[in-house]
């Protein structure tokens, strides 16, 4: 049937670019609004813009009159421009996914102590949806919320929770882990209540104290890094995915910072049997996905502790490496 | 019209349990009043204006039942002492206004004339108040008139196409709108800015920069509804003004929305207890004044228990929707609004893998359509279970356009494929409004083909709903409206009688209490 001229493409992970349906194709579909009315001038108009995005082979799908004044393209492009995917680096939450179960064992057997965790979207926020998803009984898709946990003390503020006002409450019910959501995205204000939190809470001396995860449709790992958290969790992020990193990071700080081994790592013998890649080898036809379960090595030694800005320990290549800001080329 | 044959008497029941949950609530509403009844009743009065305060304006009102607040005399009303005043100095409410929040006038310093001239004044003042919303009123209506508005309350000329404008600047949200009606849209909705329901003053003048949104003030309202007006003559289609008025100003929201022109109000008798922690008996006092303006003014209220099925399971918490649609009808009946005046909100949220969800979505609507068949039903599309995949979501709201098309909705917010990403862009809500136009106009008569078939299991799932409606009003009744709200018999919240925002807003009323709106009104 088939011979070697016709047989499909394989991708080619450093000249990496959109598919279509012919590997390197670079096919791109794009949609936006021109605010001119539709016309010859207004298509031409929307081409000339594909084209300086650096656009080849354009089709132009459809130009609607999306009202007086406005025209809605879909365009079809296909892209020349690539990027190297073996020497992509982006930061994920580093922890080993458990089970509810699982999880209250641990709990109860290494720490001994049910773990405070305070949740709340903060400043004016008032959407509750994915604070409610992570900490409510019910949970999310399936997947039992905090409060569920026997050995978890999970407290959902619930909406438009003043900084200061949680930090407070904090301090007064010594919480372990702060849950941060933040759904509206406006003028950035998310990023800038999120700053606002761990600028207070470094006033307080309470970064280090406690446990900072920010979560929400619009917030990633690298984001939250950024503002000062120590974690980030985007949508489809599953209540026991927070309570896993939980108790990874409470453990690698006690031990950072009391000295107390982390049970939990040791099993882990020899770091630099970790793989220096730190990008999973892609299988062909399935994205990977982002979620925190991605990551296929099992390299629990690599979960260094580190506090925001703090290097990675030294004896820790690939920890370090991982744990870089956002690399993207 | 497919129906339903579900136990009217067991809808009977459900009403009668509302009326007398309503009973306790009605007593307490009567026997206090609240710094938000005592602003909106001066801004029915004309005092409208504000001052600048930090950099801020500060609305007038404010500052005067700050004043109020101050003297420890909310329980008498602002009433007797601003009318004494009037009297005193000859001004006009709104001269007044102006006078007091500048400090020219102090109002408790003036002394008190004859009680029988300041009630008779008041009476006079407030009967005016309700003449310039019945103006207003008369207005729009030669407008609907002019433009052969075809709003039929029972949904019999199909769904009315709703969408949400959010730039956060007004003249932004002008220019999105007027698309959005050209595109097919018969009614617009300004998102307010996030957390404007926990303000407790009315900001002021046009706005440009919002959070989420565009503050609710008169001017916003003003300058979005004179556009529609252009807009509505321009297309010979009159084009709908929702905004929200719910929160910590809700009577205040309501008076503006009637002196401005609105279509459409959200709100809700319990939603701010719930959703933003606003005292309870502040929201409960509140929403009947708020009512009592919307009845005279004729504005379509939107209820929100579409919020319950995004906090709580959409399958498994249908009898709370229906529980809380029965109790805010009795409040709304309660405060002398027809039924056709009550947009009672339901959504579809269910689980898009839960197996054969749309027979349950489908006996949902229907029969939120069959148990109040003269109430303009909303409709509110699906959020919680969209993504950032547009193709999926844009295919989900065409199945939430189909069931409402087929059940007779009578006003459908659109779902946009963006949802949980940003809000709309233009060509968003273009996409949204061609999806809804097709599927109205090709399954415009469906329902009225079909009949659903007796016993199965669309009617099973509907009478299933009633049944536990049932027994979730009787928890209610028994333990009384606030315990139970306490033990999160909505929405999986708990509140207090005595927490929540704008507690310190309330005050039991005096002997002397003097407010003619509510015989009036």
């Amino acid at each position: 049937m088939s011979n070697d001229s016709s047989q499909a493409k394989t991708v080619d992970l450093k000249r990496l670019k959109p598919y279509g349906d012919i590997m390197g194709d670079g096919t791109i579909q794009i949609c936006f609004t021109l605010p001119v009315e539709p016309s010859p001038e207004a298509r031409e108009a929307a081409i000339m813009l594909c084209e300086k995005m650096g656009l080849e082979s354009i089709k132009l799908a459809t130009m609607e009159k999306a009202g007086e004044g406005f025209s809605m393209f879909v365009i079809y492009g296909n892209m020349k421009q690539t990027v190297d995917f073996t020497e992509i680096h982006v930061v994920k939450v580093e922890s080993t996914k458990r089970g509810r179960d699982e999880i209250d064992e641990i709990i109860k057997t290494h720490i001994g102590r049910k773990l405070v965790v305070l949740g709340a979207c903060t400043g004016y926020d008032a959407h509750t949806v994915g604070i409610d998803a992570i900490m409510n009984m019910k949970g999310y898709a399936g997947d039992y919320g905090l409060e569920r946990y026997q050995w978890l003390d999970a407290r959902n503020l619930g909406a438009q929770v003043l900084n200061e006002e949680l930090l407070k409450l904090a301090i007064r019910e010594k919480a372990d882990v702060i849950l941060v959501s933040k759904v509206v995205t406006q003028h950035n204000i998310h990023v800038r209540d999120l700053k606002d939190l761990i600028k207070r809470a470094k006033q307080l001396g309470l970064d280090k104290k406690i446990i900072f995860v920010a979560g929400g449709p619009r917030v990633t790992h690298p984001l939250a890094l950024e503002c000062g958290f120590d974690a980030g969790f985007g949508v489809g992020t599953k209540p026991s995915d927070v309570a896993s990193y939980i108790i990874d990071e409470f453990l690698n700080r006690r031990e950072e910072f009391e000295g107390i081994p982390n049970p939990l790592k040791a099993n882990a013998t020899d770091d630099t049997a970790l793989i220096e890649k730190p990008v999973p080898t892609p299988k062909p036809a399935s994205s990977p996905k982002k979620s925190i379960s991605a990551k296929k090595t099992p390299s629990r030694a690599s979960q260094s502790p580190t506090k925001k800005g703090q290097s990675a320990k030294k004896a820790k290549p690939a920890a370090k490496k991982a744990k870089k800001k956002a690399k993207k080329k | 019209m497919a129906h339903l044959s579900l136990d009217t008497k067991k809808i009977d029941y459900c009403r009668k349990m509302a009326e007398h949950i309503s009973k306790p609530i009605e007593e307490m509403i009567h026997s206090h009043t609240t710094v938000a009844i005592e602003r909106a009743t001066l801004r029915l009065l004309g005092v409208n204006g504000a001052v600048k305060k930090s950099g801020q304006w500060y609305p007038e009102v404010n500052v005067i039942i700050d004043s109020l607040q101050k003297a420890d005399k909310l329980a008498d009303g602002i009433l007797p002492y601003f009318v004494n005043a009037m009297i005193a100095k000859k001004m006009t409410a709104t001269e007044l206004g102006t006078a007091v929040a500048s400090n020219q006038v102090d109002l408790f310093a003036i002394p008190m004339g004859k009680r029988a001239e300041i009630e008779k004044k008041a009476h006079e003042l407030c009967t005016a108040g309700k003449q310039s919303i019945l103006d207003a009123r008369e207005y729009r209506d030669g407008i609907r008139k002019d433009t052969n508005d075809r709003f039929d309350p029972e949904g019999k000329n199909g769904p009315l196409l709703y969408v949400i404008v959010a730039t956060g600047n007004i003249f932004d949200d002008v220019i999105q709108a007027r698309a959005a009606a050209q595109a097919g849209a018969d009614a617009i909705a300004v998102i307010r800015s996030t957390a404007q329901s926990l303000l407790d003053y009315v900001p002021h003048g046009a706005t440009t920069e919002g959070f989420g949104g565009t503050y609710a003030t008169q001017e916003n309202f003003r300058i979005m509804r004179e556009a529609l007006d252009d807009e509505s003559r321009k297309l010979g289609r009159y084009i709908r003004l929702t905004n929200y008025c719910s929160g910590l100003c809700m009577t205040e929201i309501a008076a503006l929305g009637a002196l401005e022109r609105l279509d459409f109000l959200l709100n809700d008798a319990m939603y701010g207890i719930l959703f933003r922690d606003i005292n309870m008996k502040r929201t409960l006092i509140d929403q009947h004044f708020s009512r009592r303006i919307i009845a005279v003014s004729r504005i379509v209220i939107h209820t929100g228990e579409d919020n319950y099925l995004t906090t709580a399971d959409a399958v498994e918490n249908g009898h709370q929707v229906l529980a809380s649609q029965f109790i805010n009808e009795r409040f709304a009946l309660n405060a002398k609004m027809t039924q056709d005046l009550m947009g009672l909100g339901h959504a579809q949220e269910m689980d898009p893998e839960h197996p054969n969800v749309f027979l349950l979505e489908i006996a949902r609507a229907q029969m939120t359509r069959d148990i109040f068949p003269k109430s303009p039903i909303k409709f509110m599309p699906p959020t919680r279970h969209k993504s950032g995949d547009i193709f999926y979501s844009h295919l989900m709201d065409a199945m939430f356009n189909f069931v409402g098309v087929l059940t007779g909705q009578t006003i459908q917010l659109l779902g946009m494929m963006t949802e949980a990403m940003h809000t709309p862009l233009l060509q968003d809500r273009y996409a949204a409004i061609r999806n809804a136009r097709y599927i109205f106009n090709g399954a415009k008569d469906l329902g009225q083909e079909i009949t659903f078939k007796p016993n199965g299991q669309i009617e099973k799932w509907a009478e299933k709903v009633l049944d536990d409606t049932i027994a979730l009003l009787e928890t209610v009744d028994r333990k009384g409206m606030k315990l139970a709200i306490e033990e999160r018999a909505f929405a999986e919240v708990s509140r207090r009688e005595t927490g929540g925002k704008g507690f310190d807003g309330v005050a039991p009323r005096s002997a002397n209490y003097l407010n003619p709106f509510f015989e009036i009104l």
